[in-house]
């Protein structure tokens, strides 16, 4: 075993680099490590792994360190398996139940006051801390690092080899540090933030490596918006997001139900202060990212990289001059159905989603309240909550009657119009403006169009039916 | 899931340019429900493949004639981007499809793939961009991906090595069941958790 102390020849570590060298069961200078796992996420889609482990005829080795959660398949109308679509995603939700049974994992099923997206009830409860590695079998596991904790998504197998054997081979990823200064003008929320920093450096841009969000943009953030941050870190191509934890991370966490009480929470809270990197620890990689520049944003293209202030226009091919990324751009923009050098403000919407783990607590769904208060959506709008516990949140402060009162559809929680596996879906050649993470084509149902925004801005296009700079509408007229 | 051996293959390569193909794209999500015993090769890249009446469209190129052999796949930057779901390896796998050559790969679809004998052959991008175009024009398409020499053998002869982490090459080159290998090490685990629950003991699950 690798103490914390004892990295050779490496004595100023990052926070990441002090996460894994704690949890290093079989140290290997090339080549994959034994890394150990804390906790284990599972959903509805899990069922390969509990398949494959049946095959071999193997138990969950630590049932207690995984946690069941009914997210991407939940029925948005109704909290019974009945409520669901079709038979199909009925049997995927029966089976999930029964596997969970089986194996003794603690399940947040779908009646249970507790249930919610993955990435937004693992923090709620506190099961999400500074300093854990977690995995779940879905690659916006990122979110999580928002506490300080090592949280990346894994396949089917890799989540059986877990259960299997609370262990994983990992190789060692690069670490990138992406400081974040200036100060961030009135309106611009953390996802504006994020589709700005994920249009910088790419798809690709963070491939291969562990981010650490840092400066002091970051450190004035609330927890759920490092949450949205964190996130996206996936849309860069990154193993795992993270930002170190501080008090804002501590006072969150104090009194959750999963957190550590009394005692424990002391020398919890001691080891926690000692995570953050040492001052002169060195990354691999630097990047740097100017808030007071950052716009609202929208997507206008397939990838979450093709993100754009609101003031500008939909790019033109012609100006590539790599014929590779100009037949992309091309293939974008005729998915799209939007003309090169048309303003983005102004695009007429379909219809408006606000949700999924990338905003859907409690601070998104006030924001996009905020906007929609004594308005009207001009376009169906459908609000579905991260975690039942942000739905009844948001019901004690009142929310649901501004949302119903402008014409938005109040929603039971989960995944829904996100990934559109649950049913939900976005009809063929519609255009939605979306607060989820991803603008792939047929993402939120075959030929769907979408454009990624804040959901201040989200809702803002529910009331105009365009994009539209949500400082605009609340400026007057 | 134990990884198909791999040691050589040499088939016809097709072309899938285009960077940052998503999973989404590989295996679109409202499949994945099947089980993996019924297979998921008809359903790869199903909304490109075809229309939505269910006709094939006859200029994707796995429909096209030539291509019709297809075992080798060479596609753009971050292939395999997005979501983390592993039906979309199950998909090429099952199509036939014995490796993908691309100048980069989402990280969780590089690691799905090792585990189920898919090899991710990474090559610089100019060397890939070339290779397309040379497999659009044929005529000679046939490509040959050797995890043993770890080489790549295009048409026409030229060679690139390639790396691939020699843990993971080592499992598939042997067919080594990863879950078997880890829980031979099962009495290092049980000795981790002892000094690590004993070190930090508010990570124990109350
Ligand atoms: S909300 Fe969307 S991105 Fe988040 S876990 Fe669910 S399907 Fe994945």
């Amino acid at each position: 075993m690798v103490s914390d102390t004892d990295r050779s020849g490496h004595g100023m570590r990052t926070l990441f680099d002090k996460i894994w060298d704690r949890h290093t069961i079989v140290a290997r200078a090339h080549g994959p490590s034994l890394i150990y796992i804390d906790r284990d996420m599972v959903h509805e889609g899990s069922f390969h792994a509990f398949a494959d482990l049946r095959g071999r005829g193997l138990p969950v080795r630590r049932p207690r360190q995984a946690f069941g959660m009914t997210d991407h398949y939940a029925p948005t109308a109704g909290r019974r398996i009945e409520d669901a679509r079709s038979p199909g995603i009925a049997a995927v939700l029966r089976q999930f139940d029964d596997n969970l049974q089986r194996h003794g994992i603690r399940q947040f099923g779908l009646a249970d006051p507790r249930q919610g997206i993955v990435h937004v009830v693992g923090p709620e409860l506190g099961i999400t801390q500074p300093g854990l590695t977690i995995v779940c079998s879905d690659s916006h596991t990122s979110t999580q690092g928002a506490l300080g904790a090592l949280a990346f998504g894994v396949g089917q197998s890799e989540n059986a080899h877990v259960l299997a054997t609370q262990a994983l081979w990992q190789l060692r990823p690069r670490t990138l540090r992406i400081t974040i200064h200036g100060r961030r003008g009135p309106m611009i929320s953390a996802k504006d933030v994020m589709l700005a920093i994920v249009a910088q450096i790419g798809a690709g841009g963070a491939g291969g490596h562990a981010i650490e969000y840092a400066g002091p943009v970051v450190r004035a953030m609330t927890v759920e918006e490092r949450l949205t941050i964190c996130n996206m870190s996936i849309e860069a191509a990154a193993r795992c997001g993270m930002v170190a934890p501080d008090d804002v991370t501590f006072e969150y966490l104090h009194g959750r139900p999963f957190a550590p009480e009394g005692a424990l929470w002391e020398r919890a809270l001691a080891d926690w202060r000692s995570l953050p990197g040492d001052a002169d620890a060195v990354f691999d990689r630097e990047v740097s990212v100017d808030a007071s520049a950052i716009e609202p944003m929208v997507t206008w293209g397939t990838s979450p990289e093709d993100a754009l202030p609101i003031g500008g226009r939909v790019p033109d091919p012609r100006e590539q001059r790599d014929a590779a990324r100009r037949a992309g751009m091309q293939a974008a923009l005729d998915y799209m159905g939007l003309r090169p050098g048309e303003p983005l403000s102004g695009i007429a919407v379909d219809r408006v989603f606000i949700g999924s783990c990338t905003n859907s607590r409690i601070e998104d769904l006030r924001a996009a309240a905020a906007v929609l208060d004594g308005r009207k959506a001009v376009v169906p709008v459908a609000v579905v909550p991260g975690s039942t516990q942000v739905k009844r949140q948001a019901e004690a402060e009142g929310l649901d009657r501004v949302f119903r009162e402008a014409g938005a559809q109040w929603l039971e929680s989960g995944c829904s119009m996100c990934v559109a596996i649950n049913g939900d879906l976005v009809a063929p050649g519609e255009r939605c403006a979306s607060t989820s993470n991803r603008n792939f084509p047929g993402r939120q149902g075959p030929g769907a169009r979408t454009h990624l925004m804040s959901p201040a801005m989200a809702a803002t296009a529910a009331v105009t039916g365009r994009l539209t700079d949500v400082r605009r509408l609340l400026a007057g007229p | 899931m134990t990884p198909r051996p791999f040691i050589r293959e040499t088939a016809v390569a097709a072309p899938l340019p285009g960077a940052n193909v998503d999973t989404d794209q590989i295996l679109p999500a409202r499949f994945m429900q099947r089980e993996r015993a019924a297979g998921f090769g008809g359903q790869l890249f199903h909304d490109q493949r075809f229309r939505p009446d269910g006709a094939p469209r006859p200029e994707f190129v796995l429909n096209r004639p030539e291509f019709a052999d297809a075992r080798i796949l060479v596609a753009g930057p971050n292939f395999g981007c997005g979501s983390s779901r592993e039906s979309a390896v199950y998909a090429l796998a099952d199509f036939g499809i014995r490796a993908v050559i691309a100048p980069g790969f989402g990280d969780i679809f590089h690691g799905n793939a090792l585990k189920n004998g898919l090899i991710p052959v990474t090559l610089p991008e100019r060397v890939v961009a070339e290779l397309q175009a040379q497999l659009a024009a044929g005529p000679d398409r046939q490509v040959t991906v050797d995890l043993e020499a770890l080489c790549v053998t295009l048409p026409g002869g030229a060679q690139h090595p390639f790396a691939i982490d020699a843990f993971w090459r080592e499992c598939i080159l042997k067919g080594v069941d990863e879950i078997e290998l880890t829980r031979g090490f099962l009495a290092e685990i049980e000795a981790f958790e002892r000094e690590y629950e004993r070190a930090h003991p508010w990570v124990v699950v109350k």
